[in-house]
């Protein structure tokens, strides 16, 4: 409270009742962590349209090489590599964080931990500008010379480093510029995640007290922080290369192209846990509260997180298995590689376990959370044939690990992020989304990802390789079947696709007139719920609450009621 | 059941497939019985009226072992599948069986060069055959490749073969495989590499001794002609020791 309180008064903020603040510094000069979480939140559905319509674009491309796709146009083999490129790097750098750790950090954890703002509001607001500013550079890379970036999101030299090797010198640049940026916000953003749960707890609250997507939050906060420094130092070695023509990656100066991949994956392999941990988070809140079931070995799923979170930073070579390093590393990062399935595992198993006893609430967010569960261990399988060195040999660069990745972050980044807006929209928007709508997204999204992904898994064990615009080139990948299966890969997107209008017409539509919400709708424990929805200026306006329990005492015998929130007094 | 789809040409390639076998019908009968448990308990679970929820801590070793059990399964599976992956990976990258012959494949933006060694069977002599984006070897041959490239990282895949290497500028790496079948296949390149990384095909020509020892009589004669390619500069580091 004190450090909160003393930053956010010398803000000026406080006298908010003596004046209606204007436009600007209501939605873009906000110094109030749920706007900031807003802000998070809206630029990243925006960004999500732009990795949608990247996908769209290449994937009509595949179904139907060579055909003008409508809206796009005739899709070339450097635009193909620029949809791709934007593809990955949008939906992971400007969907996936901003909206898994940004928007929800943001937004949840100062109503969770129970305190007003967070420790350092101004710089959460820097923090979005940056981010905004690195979004606009990204957008802009596509109207320059040669266009966006074509190098792919993993941005390998000496192809990314040299504008003669990629033809999109600016575009390069422009690129990796964005994505330091990037980097740079969410490491304020961090800060002050960790700062203030540090800090700013409401009175009683313990360490095992506070709601594990606060814990996972903060968890991925510290793994980011720690693993992003290489990539950083690699992104401006990678800028000298392409500008000032040093030789860092570039074997005809002294330089080596393959230690770039080691300070890409050193990072880009914790990442695949900065965003999981956040939506293992979400979905433990929202078991819990419709199954009526305390959350199974609260302290097992914490310790998993973090055992998941160390060992995250010894697995990276498995992305190298075949990329030239010295083979005799396989030995030891299968072995770590493997071993992780083994927290993961039973996180997964403690959510299962969670259920039993319930008393389950086939909600839109139930339904949601449910399906990150059943979907992503399939990912979290198919992972064990791509860390068996020997498996990865045949199957590295293909579809099947395409289809793979996408079964891991497709529930992380989209059905963990349904799962947590529609539970949270009436907290949020301080009204009630459609059921039906929901359900029917819901249907909708989950079919057809399934449909997009089985064919995939199966084009990459028949050997089709990744980032080829046209496989007419390949007589073995054109066999009989194998172009049918592209093309229900891409009906199936369409559909998808096309059910998310249902989405933003729910979204869109409730926001403005759906029934009021109350303060608790889902009879939850946590402390957000005491607050008004939505949460005023401040948040807790009938004073800060005191903590007495854990946040998940579902079906507590001592109790007529199934819950028990975290502020009611009593034995 | 991979071969039925793409053929499996090299000695290693049974081995390759066998293991994604084994780990399909470990990680199959785990990941579906983990299903089945998890849709199990949402339909045997549902809400009904006046039906209370359990109160289960899960901190109890009682309960607990609902967790530890699977815990140590998938630890024991884990090792068993690292040891059977292992063992492939050595016999495909570590070990190299005493070659017969020593092609040299050269990637850049976008073709393929194939050195082959001509009738003598040595590289860097007179006699070598010099293809773009087709290599020829003989069936049943162990063959040593020499991989590098011109620009920037290409990957030589030959499906069939169930092999894969990056190729590195300044770098060469060696690698090996040993054809168990004659016929015509795809190589491709399996690292983006610029906008014609889609077209990088080429085609691996599997003979018998026979027919390569005509196609070797058939281009030793152009061979003369045009120069020997020059042989890439850069020092042999990584790969196989």
């Amino acid at each position: 409270m004190s450090a909160a309180a003393a930053t956010h008064a010398e803000a000026g903020h406080h006298d908010h009742a003596h004046h209606e603040p204007g436009f600007i510094e209501k939605y873009l000069w906000s110094t109030d962590h749920k706007m900031i979480g807003f802000q998070y939140l809206f630029t990243g559905m925006l960004m999500a349209l732009v990795g949608g319509f990247t996908v769209y674009a290449f994937r009509m491309q595949l179904a139907f090489p060579g055909v003008a796709v409508p809206g796009y146009g005739r899709v070339t083999a450097s635009d193909y590599n620029a949809l791709i490129t934007t593809h990955g790097s949008v939906m992971i750098f400007w969907v996936a964080m901003p909206v898994l750790i940004a928007a929800l950090g943001n937004y949840l954890i100062p109503l969770m931990i129970g305190c007003d703002d967070m420790v350092f509001p101004r710089l959460n607001r820097l923090s979005y500008q940056i981010f905004l500013v690195s979004a606009v550079i990204l957008m802009a890379s596509f109207f320059v010379q040669g266009g966006a970036f074509g190098g792919a999101w993993t941005a390998y030299p000496p192809l990314s480093a040299k504008a003669e090797y990629s033809l999109t010198g600016t575009g390069s640049s422009m690129w990796l510029l964005a994505v330091a940026l990037e980097f740079v916000a969410f490491l304020l953003g961090g800060i002050n995640f960790v700062t203030t749960v540090m800090n700013s707890r409401a009175p009683g609250m313990k360490m095992f007290d506070v709601p594990m997507v606060v814990w996972m939050i903060i968890i991925a906060s510290i793994l980011f922080m720690a693993s992003v420094g290489p990539l950083v130092a690699g992104a401006v070695m990678l800028l000298f290369d392409q500008n000032f023509h040093t030789g860092f990656f570039d074997p005809a100066k002294g330089g080596d192209p393959v230690l770039w991949q080691h300070l890409f994956w050193f990072f880009g392999h914790p990442e695949v846990y900065v965003v999981l941990l956040p939506a293992m988070g979400i979905v433990a809140e929202i078991i819990t509260v419709f199954s009526r079931k305390k959350l199974f070995a609260y302290k097992t799923v914490l310790y998993t997180a973090v055992g998941t979170g160390v060992l995250s930073f010894f697995v990276w070579a498995h992305h190298q298995f075949v990329a030239g390093i010295d083979p005799r590393m396989a030995n030891v990062f299968s072995v770590t590689t493997l071993l992780i399935s083994i927290p993961v595992a039973e996180m997964v198993f403690v959510y299962i376990g969670t259920l039993y006893g319930g008393s389950i609430r086939l909600t839109t967010p139930m339904l949601w959370a449910l399906a990150f569960i059943g979907e992503f261990l399939i990912g979290g399988v198919t992972g064990i044939f791509l860390g068996a060195a020997g498996a990865d040999i045949y199957f590295h660069d293909t579809y099947f690990v395409i289809a793979h990745f996408h079964y891991t972050f497709f529930p992380i980044a989209f059905i963990a992020v349904f799962a947590a807006i529609t539970y949270w929209f009436p907290k949020m928007f301080g009204r009630m989304m459609n059921e039906t709508f929901g359900k029917v997204h819901f249907w909708g999204t989950i079919i057809p990802f399934n449909f997009i992904f089985i064919p995939l898994f199966v084009l990459g064990t028949r050997g089709d390789h990744r980032r080829i615009y046209d496989y007419r080139h390949f007589p073995d990948l054109m066999k009989a079947g194998m172009q049918d299966l592209r093309i229900l890969a891409t009906i199936s997107l369409l559909t998808l696709l096309a059910f998310q209008v249902v989405f933003l017409v729910n979204f869109f539509v409730s926001l403005k007139k759906g029934p009021k919400a109350s303060k608790n709708p889902w009879n939850a424990n946590t402390l957000e719920w005491v607050a008004p929805s939505p949460p005023p200026h401040g948040n807790f306006p009938e004073g800060l609450p005191n903590v007495y329990r854990g946040p998940y005492e579902y079906g507590h015998p001592d109790r007529a009621e199934d819950y028990w929130p975290q502020n009611v007094e009593g034995a | 059941m991979i071969d039925h789809y793409v053929p499996a040409a090299s000695t290693f390639a049974p081995h390759i497939d066998d293991l994604i076998i084994l780990i399909g019908a470990v990680v199959g009968f785990w990941g579906l019985l983990a299903e089945v448990v998890f849709i199990g308990l949402i339909l045997k679970f549902k809400a009904e009226p006046g039906v209370k929820s359990k109160y289960v801590s899960g901190e109890l070793p009682k309960e607990k072992r609902w967790v530890s059990i699977p815990h140590y399964a998938t630890l024991a599976f884990d090792l068993l599948i690292l040891v059977m992956a292992l063992r492939v990976w050595h016999e495909v990258k570590l070990e190299m069986p005493k070659p017969d012959e020593t092609v040299r494949v050269i990637a850049q933006q976008w073709a393929w060069t194939f050195v082959h060694p001509g009738a003598d069977g040595i590289l860097d002599t007179s006699d070598d055959i010099t293809t773009i984006d087709e290599l020829h070897v003989v069936n049943d041959k162990t063959y040593q490749f020499e991989l590098t490239s011109r620009d920037v990282l290409h990957s030589f895949s030959v499906p069939v073969f169930r092999l894969k290497q990056d190729a590195i500028p300044g770098r060469i790496i060696k690698g090996w495989f040993k054809p168990t079948m004659t016929g015509q296949f795809d190589i491709q390149c399996t690292e983006i590499c610029g906008i014609g990384h889609g077209l990088m095909p080429a085609r691996i020509v599997i003979e018998t001794a026979d027919q390569h020892a005509n196609w070797v009589k058939a281009n030793t004669a152009l061979a003369a002609v045009a120069p020997a390619a020059p042989a890439p500069t850069p020092t042999p580091t990584g790969g196989m020791p």
